[in-house]
């Protein structure tokens, strides 16, 4: 009921079907004396569906893009419209707000409270997105069905593995059914074992018709996307689409 | 709010993993209260006991001895003699508008003898509306002197309590016969002990009260020491003292501005001044007790400020999945609040439950026994409530500020 309703945009009611739409972004940092230029100017454009891995040497900046393609940051130049919505402009709230409805992320190190349960730490977004309790502990629990922990909720993240804590993420990304999951090294801080589980899950994602973006210096992971963009010194070097 | 269950799930959690430092925090909280609460409620008792004992003295009243003329008047020359007597009274009772009550007092020592004990007591000649005006209640099984005494010219006597245990020991005064001046008179009562730090002519527990009618008689005095009166509320005696001064100047002959003619005590200044006193010394405590709630607030912050640091990732991570500043920021401040919440109602049942210890012990004859209102409790919680709020309004900005990618790379 409180639970607003999103998706506006999913890509099908977006007038060219692009989730990511952005051009000539230009990331600085400015450290007082010197100004870092992270971002020089980047053209990428994902459409829904697609299964983009985004590869490159340490400090290249594609973490730095991932970041702002999920909201986290703000460009310093250029135009981003996320699912049909532009991003520049939106202050602090309004930005929480598009991570929220539109954005799942995954990280290296899984960024998970370890205060919560598997549950708890499922149901956060939805929490923050103002879901009703019921639901939110319903969904949470469908999503961990999903990702094969559903004999897992009560735990918490130090009485699980690598793996296990990875995929309570996986779920937590799902959780506000995002346009788009943002995964920064997903495979990173894990063993081969669990890694190609996490894989194998990404994967399936792909399958289900979600559209993920995917930082990684694993060229396996790489190589189980359908679209590969390499990285370098802040500017997109080559852009390749797997023949299916 | 759907999440405020949530919330408070977190929050005990959050306080059970770090009890060292929840008990800190609610410690600093409880100190303060305590601090406050204590001293405002120390000051009020000490106001109340002080209040009595300056009440032991006589409810408001005005207290007026006939003295001598300090200015010329009519062709009279200065330091004339004013002697008022009860025809004096009796006409003052009738002409001066707004005069609730009036005695007239005669005072002499002599010598009482109770059995081989003999002693020389300050005696006062009163009327019976005198006992009510001074204070002077009866002990249990006694009585003041009543109009019929005063009529009748009887000779009863009403004696303070210290000089009742002074001369008859062990036995129980009233219905005894003490001699005064030769003559027997009957013990109608004794003077409950009461607290009383100013006098005029001896303390009333030292003292003998008769009748004055039955005063004149056995002393042949016919003008009085003193008058005491007093109008219907204690903000008209200043009124009044004007309209009696007006009306025996008129009578006696002097000016009503001679300060002299008549020697004018209002005790009610008394109690203003007082209770002016009060204030800035209730001021000054409540302000000591605000000072350390604020080094309470302090530590609080303080605390807090760590625990943001602590949580910098959390935080992070939440604003990442699209936790609001607001959500964060009610998050701190709620914290805080309970922590306050939870510490000030410790911190005042600790105050109540001393206040309620130091009742019936030694200590009350010294301090008087402190007294918890519900003004001074309402008081220290809103002090309460603002240092909480800044204690924890600081720290949650900052945590509500926080860069998200920055924070989650902590």
């Amino acid at each position: 009921m409180n639970w607003p309703l999103k998706k506006k945009n999913n890509g099908d009611g977006n007038s060219n079907g692009h989730i990511i739409e952005m051009l000539g972004i230009t990331k600085v940092y400015d450290t007082g004396k010197i100004q870092v230029e992270a971002l020089k100017g980047i053209d990428l454009v994902v459409d829904k569906g697609e299964f983009v891995a985004v590869v490159g040497p340490s400090g290249s900046g594609k973490s730095t893009l991932l970041n702002l393609v999920g909201c986290l940051d703000t460009p310093s130049g250029g135009t981003y419209m996320l699912g049909g919505e532009a991003v520049a402009g939106l202050d602090r709230d309004q930005l929480a707000d598009v991570r929220n409805r539109r954005v799942g992320f995954v990280f290296q190190n899984f960024n998970l409270l370890p205060q919560l349960t598997a549950l708890e730490n499922v149901e956060m977004p939805m929490l923050f997105g103002g879901m009703g309790r019921r639901e939110r502990r319903r969904r949470a629990k469908e999503h961990l069905d999903r990702v094969g922990l559903g004999d897992r909720v009560e735990h918490r993240p130090t009485e699980l593995s690598g793996g296990q804590m990875q995929r309570v993420a996986i779920a937590r990304a799902l959780a506000m059914e995002p346009d788009i999951v943002l995964a920064d090294e997903p495979t990173g801080n894990l063993d081969t074992g669990s890694g190609s589980d996490v894989m194998s899950l990404m994967t399936e994602l792909w399958g289900q018709g979600r559209t993920l973006v995917v930082v990684t210096h694993d060229k396996t992971l790489a190589s189980r996307a359908g679209r590969v963009v390499e990285i370098r010194d802040g500017v997109v070097v080559t852009d390749e689409r797997a023949v299916a | 709010m759907t999440s405020f269950g949530s919330f408070l799930r977190q929050l005990v959690r959050d306080v059970w993993s770090q009890k060292l430092r929840t008990f800190l925090t609610v410690f600093g909280i409880i100190w303060g209260t305590v601090a406050v609460a204590l001293l405002l409620a120390v000051g009020e008792g000490v106001h109340r006991r002080q209040t009595k004992s300056f009440a032991g003295l006589g409810d408001r009243i005005v207290i007026a001895w006939p003295s001598r003329t300090s200015l010329p008047f009519e062709g009279l020359g200065k330091g004339r003699r004013i002697r008022v007597d009860e025809t004096d009274i009796e006409f003052l009772k009738k002409r001066v508008g707004g005069l609730a009550e009036i005695s007239s007092e005669y005072a002499q020592n002599l010598r009482a003898t109770f059995g081989d004990r003999a002693r020389l007591v300050d005696v006062s000649g009163v009327s019976p509306i005198f006992g009510e005006m001074r204070n002077m209640v009866p002990a249990e099984g006694g009585r003041f002197i009543n109009p019929t005494d005063m009529d009748q010219r009887r000779r009863v006597v009403f004696v303070g309590n210290e000089l009742a245990e002074d001369l008859f020991g062990e036995i129980d005064p009233v219905g005894e016969k003490v001699m005064l001046q030769g003559s027997p008179f009957l013990v109608i009562g004794v003077l409950q002990a009461k607290e009383q730090d100013s006098s005029y002519s001896g303390r009333d527990h030292s003292k003998m009260i008769i009748p004055s009618s039955t005063f004149q008689a056995l002393t042949g005095q016919r003008y009085v020491d003193l008058f005491i009166y007093k109008a219907a509320t204690p903000d008209r005696n200043k009124a009044l003292t004007e309209r009696v001064l007006a009306a025996l100047g008129e009578r006696k002959r002097f000016d009503p501005g001679d300060t002299q003619a008549l020697g004018i005590w209002d005790t009610t200044d008394m109690f203003v001044w007082f209770d002016t006193f009060m204030l800035a010394f209730k001021l000054f405590m409540g302000f000591m007790g605000i000072l350390t709630l604020t080094v309470g607030g302090i530590g609080v912050s303080n605390i807090m400020n760590v625990v943001v640091e602590e949580r910098t990732r959390e935080i992070g991570i939440k604003m990442a999945l699209g936790a609001k500043s607001r959500t964060v920021l009610s998050q701190f401040l709620l914290e805080t609040f309970i922590f306050t919440a939870i510490g000030g109602i410790i911190g005042l049942t600790l105050t109540w439950g001393f206040c309620a210890a130091v009742a019936g012990t030694p200590a009350e004859d010294a301090i008087g026994t402190p007294v918890l209102s519900p003004q001074i409790a309402l008081l220290t919680a809103g002090v309460l409530g603002l240092v909480g709020f800044l204690a924890g309004y600081f720290p949650a900005r900052q945590a509500s500020r926080l860069d998200p990618v920055v924070a989650m790379k902590l």
